[in-house]
């Protein structure tokens, strides 16, 4: 697996190789061994001082790991520079709640906006509103409904997150005869599960030895993933692999197979908390990989709102702008180069 | 008026509509009916699934996830039966559970986990029961508010993050080296807590002024019963409950998170229903409330054998409901 990462570390700043970098192999492979960047403290765009820039973050109630490293990742890369000034609203998930303090932000006048919706549908007027109040807007994660709504969109890959667990999983399992995997899914009324579920259908495709027999989905949590997983080891009494949406809610998975007294298969997470990588690197679990939604957008989120605000491009690139879109790369990480990922595993 | 005479000596006031249930273990028709749901329920899953529902991994599966719940309704099937409403079950048991959780990391061991939980769970009783009681709060608004602040506190605490326990004494009572004759402990304690609570509403004074004070209010404090004290101290048993519950759940999911316990309260006050307790009070068993969580954790157990969808099941968990509250209806002689 190369792990190298100096082609696109000479030509982007770090961060934004993680993101557009990303998007690059994406464009180009569907392979999940491509060549992957690792998050560093770097920041993207240009590092030197520059006009000083009031960037307004409207993001989630941190309920859940991955949205606490989220708001921790945006306040982090904020105070990494010296001309940036973060205004950052309460977390909520209530949706008008929400949207009073996205108008808050606006009333403030506030230079760059980054906005990662409760839902990203219901939040699409406030967004409208802040675009045609002369405020860009960077929306994180949940999208919009119109790219009127934003400047520039930057978020994960759901679709590509089933889709590189597949792979790997048929991978590990190509010279089996009539393979079975199983998949705990996350909470099923959220759109981005069914994308995942989709990737990772479409990439077993590839795979015709291997047969999912079952799904269950959970609602990412430890208490949820430990009681739908321990009725999937019930149900099945033999199969060769598990892919589990959400590291959160594996932590009660793995608890659920303990308890089970199984080890007869391996086990792919998602979205890349520590926990999860310090037990691929210890290798005493089914758990052999996870398959990355890194939480580091949020810090790219803010390189973007300041390069906005100081009308700068990405550096390494040749547009003068930056882009409209950018979509991280779900990489995987497994034994082989977990110690690279460590760092951007989030408690 | 249709209710059966009271043989308890406080609520034989004759203002009481509904008085406490006769005493001794003699099941009634709705009783009997729950059995009967709870074996078909056995039939469908044993013929779907005849190698995996019927062996005793399984057994001990579906007693263990009805053991976090169970314990709650127990305290719920009380709280209710005195008129009362506990809104915050679920948010008191992710708060002990984070806070029992917090008191790990700092390495105090299988004690400090048990005697956080339920300190923090019968303190958050003792604040319902101290606003519904004596600060004239309606039940449903005080812990509503506990709901609310509960939850709050606990993700506040933990900060969104997931506490994982490594104080191996209490990971190891979830695990199976640590059955008893084939019964996992969680399952032992779920049990004792259900015979207590059985001992407690029906042989007890305690159980008899619960039962009289959803009946009457009024009256009950006719007839010489403190009924503020009453229900503070209901409160506290439910809060108490929570404790025990969210211990039970630190030893089952290895963890304290402040998404725990999400919607216990309505799976609760479900199977309470089910069970056969008047949501105006007055009227209910812990033998009803208990088929009640049976039947629910063997619904889902049979639904994830045949790999069916959460949403089928959140159907058919709706639909089961309102059956049982309109055959509820038509059993009843209380009208309210």
């Amino acid at each position: 697996m190369p792990e190298t990462t100096s082609r696109r570390g000479l030509l982007f700043g770090a961060a934004a190789a993680v993101t557009t970098g990303g998007l690059l192999t994406a464009c180009t492979s569907n392979e999940p061994k491509d060549a992957k960047p690792a998050a560093n403290d770097k920041p993207a765009a240009d590092d030197k001082p520059g006009k000083h820039v009031t960037i307004g973050f409207a993001g989630p109630q941190a309920d859940h790991g991955w949205l606490n490293a989220i708001n921790d990742n945006a306040t982090e890369r904020a105070k990494k520079y010296s001309d940036v000034t973060l205004e950052a609203t309460e977390g909520s998930n209530d949706t008008a709640a929400q949207i009073g303090q996205v108008e808050t932000l606006i009333n403030k006048k506030v230079d760059v906006l980054v906005i990662l919706p409760a839902d990203g549908k219901a939040l699409t007027q406030v967004g409208l509103k802040a675009m045609r109040a002369g405020i860009p807007v960077v929306n994180l994660d949940r999208i919009f409904n119109t790219p009127q709504a934003y400047r520039c969109w930057i978020g994960g890959d759901n679709y590509g997150m089933g889709l590189s667990a597949g792979n790997y999983i048929g991978e590990q399992l190509k010279d089996k005869k009539n393979a079975k995997v199983v998949e705990l899914a996350g909470l099923d009324n959220l759109e981005l599960t069914k994308q995942r579920t989709q990737g990772f259908d479409d990439a077993l495709k590839n795979f015709p030895n291997i047969k999912k027999v079952a799904r269950q989905a959970a609602e990412f949590t430890v208490e949820s993933g430990q009681a739908k997983m321990s009725q999937l080891l019930q149900a099945q009494k033999n199969f060769d692999a598990v892919w589990n949406h959400d590291d959160d809610q594996g932590v009660g998975a793995l608890r659920a197979i303990k308890q089970a007294g199984r080890d007869d298969f391996l086990m792919v997470g998602g979205a890349g908390a520590l926990s999860a990588m310090q037990a691929i690197e210890a290798g005493n679990s089914v758990l052999k990989a996870t398959v990355l939604y890194p939480p580091t957008m949020a810090a790219s989120a803010i390189d973007l709102a300041r390069a906005l605000g100081q009308n700068k491009g990405v550096s390494g690139m040749a547009e003068f702008e930056i882009p409209a879109h950018v979509t991280l790369f779900s990489a995987v990480v497994d034994k082989d180069n977990v110690a690279q990922y460590m760092p951007t595993g989030f408690k | 008026m249709t209710q059966p005479a009271s043989p308890a000596r406080p609520a034989t006031s004759k203002t009481t509509p509904a008085g406490p249930r006769p005493k001794g273990f003699r099941p009634d028709m709705r009783t009997l009916s729950l059995v009967g749901v709870l074996a078909a329920l056995i039939l469908i899953g044993g013929i779907t699934q005849p190698d995996s529902f019927l062996d005793t991994n399984n057994v001990q599966l579906i007693l263990t996830q009805a053991s976090v719940i169970g314990v709650v309704t127990v305290g719920m099937t009380f709280v209710i039966i005195s008129g009362g409403i506990d809104l915050s079950v679920g948010a008191i048991v992710a708060l002990a559970s984070v806070w029992a959780t917090t008191v790990a990391t700092q390495d105090y061991g299988f004690a400090g986990i048990l005697f956080t939980a339920v300190v923090v769970g019968v303190a958050c009783g003792l604040v319902n029961g101290l606003l519904i009681a004596y600060g004239g709060m309606v039940p449903f608004i005080a812990t509503l508010a506990m709901l609310a602040s509960g939850r709050g506190l606990a993700l506040q605490i933990t900060d969104g993050k997931t506490q994982t326990v490594s104080v191996e004494s209490v990971l190891k009572l979830g695990e199976r080296d640590a059955y008893i004759l084939g019964i996992p402990p969680l399952v032992l304690v779920f049990a004792a807590v259900t015979v207590v609570g059985w001992l407690v509403l029906n042989r007890t004074t305690f159980g008899r002024r619960s039962v009289a004070v959803g009946g009457n209010a009024e009256a009950a404090r006719l007839a010489g019963i403190d009924v503020r004290r009453q229900r503070l101290y209901l409160y506290l048993l439910s809060g108490l409950c929570c404790g025990i519950a969210a211990f039970l759940l630190i030893v089952l999911a290895g963890s304290g998170q402040n998404t725990n316990g999400n919607l216990y309260e309505l799976d609760a006050i479900a199977a309470a229903i089910i069970g056969g307790t008047l949501l105006t009070g007055g009227r209910g068993t812990i033998t009803g409330s208990v088929l009640g969580v049976l039947i629910f954790t063997t619904i889902t157990n049979i639904f994830a054998l045949n790999n069916l969808q959460s949403d089928v099941q959140e159907i058919a968990k709706g639909a089961i409901i309102v059956a049982a509250v309109l055959v509820q209806r038509r059993t009843s002689t209380t009208t309210s």
